[in-house]
């Protein structure tokens, strides 16, 4: 039994190699199918319309992910990759349109509408205002009508049923 | 008695009728815009409702295969094109696979190009692909689906005919089976062409 007893330095020493080599391998793991959804739910399939990468079943999406992950593994970074899929498949691969050139105004159109819609809106109420403070602030009184008129006016009145 | 001369240019304008003139422009600004947002919209619409391209000239593109090679349709006149749309994630591509390489095998010295154009797909799986079925013909990949935008594809496969002055001769949605492409090949390489 004593002559096996050597051994447990030896072994531990090897669990420790192994830590050791895993700990600068890096995470074993990497990249896993969190890393490789945290790009994918940036990106859609135009075989698959309005389904996000990540959740997306069809084997098409399979295989992008497949190709995130090997990217992933290969080192790239998450702008180089999303780079890739743009310049493969088009801008329209992005969840969120790029803010420069032509797709910008996909960020700035709502803005310059609010805009444009709320000077509308102090114009109107503007004109809303002058246009209020014109009308009298009391209602004019007629000239009474004469007696004498108003009698006529009721005989014709009559006249006419 | 001097009779007063007034310049109508130098008398002012009144307020109101400058807030009703921009008012005016407002108004005339907004209803442009959201005309023009409509119509945008409608013209989306119009795009996706419109179908595939099959009548008039083929668009033209350019398409560089997977070993570097780049050709162009329109230098290919004289020639009856066929450009099929697949990508190795499509099952019903892998339908018309064998039939499309006999096809071609059998018509290729007769005066017929095959171009294959593999849309969404990844690198390594179009080759697989390629490899599996012994795919000879011309085969690349749609770089950034331009080629598919322009023949507004709704989906894979589908085949466009291309006659040899560069008229679109129609398209076939779906796999392709014996003998329909034989048939419009052979329709289409009967068609005069000058100096053909």
């Amino acid at each position: 039994m004593r002559r096996w007893l050597f051994l447990i330095p030896l072994l531990l020493a090897l669990l420790a190699m192994t830590a050791i080599v895993q700990a600068q391998e890096g995470n074993p793991d990497f990249p896993s199918d969190d890393d490789v959804n945290v790009i994918a739910k940036q990106l859609y399939c135009p075989v698959c319309p309005n389904t996000p990468l990540d959740v997306c079943e069809t084997q098409a999406c399979q295989d992008w992910r497949d190709e995130i992950r090997g990217q992933l593994a290969a080192g790239w970074t998450e702008a180089q990759i999303l780079n890739y899929f743009v310049e493969q498949y088009g801008e329209r691969v992005l969840a969120e349109p790029r803010r420069q050139g032509f797709t910008s105004l996909v960020w700035l159109l709502p803005v310059i509408l609010t805009l444009l819609g709320l000077y509308v809106l102090t114009r109107i109420l503007k004109s809303w205002k002058i246009a209020q403070a014109r009308a009298p602030a009391f209602e004019v009184e007629s000239p009474p009508i004469p007696p004498e008129t108003l009698a006529k006016i009721e005989e014709e009145v009559e006249d006419m049923w | 008695m001097t009779e007063q001369t007034t310049n109508p240019a130098l008398t002012p304008v009144p307020l109101a009728e400058k807030t009703s003139i921009r008012l005016q422009i407002a108004r005339i600004v907004a209803f442009l815009v959201v005309a023009g947002l409509l119509a945008l919209l409608g013209w989306g619409l119009m795009k996706n409702q419109k179908g595939q391209v099959s009548s008039g000239m083929a668009p033209d593109f350019e398409l560089t295969n997977f070993d570097g090679e780049t050709i162009r349709l329109s230098d290919l006149r004289g020639q009856v094109v066929v450009i099929n749309f697949w990508a190795s994630w499509c099952t019903t591509c892998r339908e018309e696979a064998a039939y499309l390489e006999r096809t071609w095998r059998k018509y290729k010295d007769r005066g017929v190009f095959f171009i294959g154009v593999d849309y969404v797909d990844t690198r390594e799986k179009a080759l697989a692909y390629i490899a599996e079925f012994d795919i000879t013909y011309f085969n690349g990949p749609d770089v950034g689906t331009e080629i598919s935008q322009k023949y507004n594809i709704q989906g894979v496969p589908e085949t466009f005919y291309v006659a040899k002055n560069g008229e679109l001769r129609g398209v076939k949605i779906g796999p392709l089976f014996p003998p329909e492409l034989d048939n419009v090949i052979i329709d289409l390489l009967a068609e005069p062409y000058p100096g053909g």
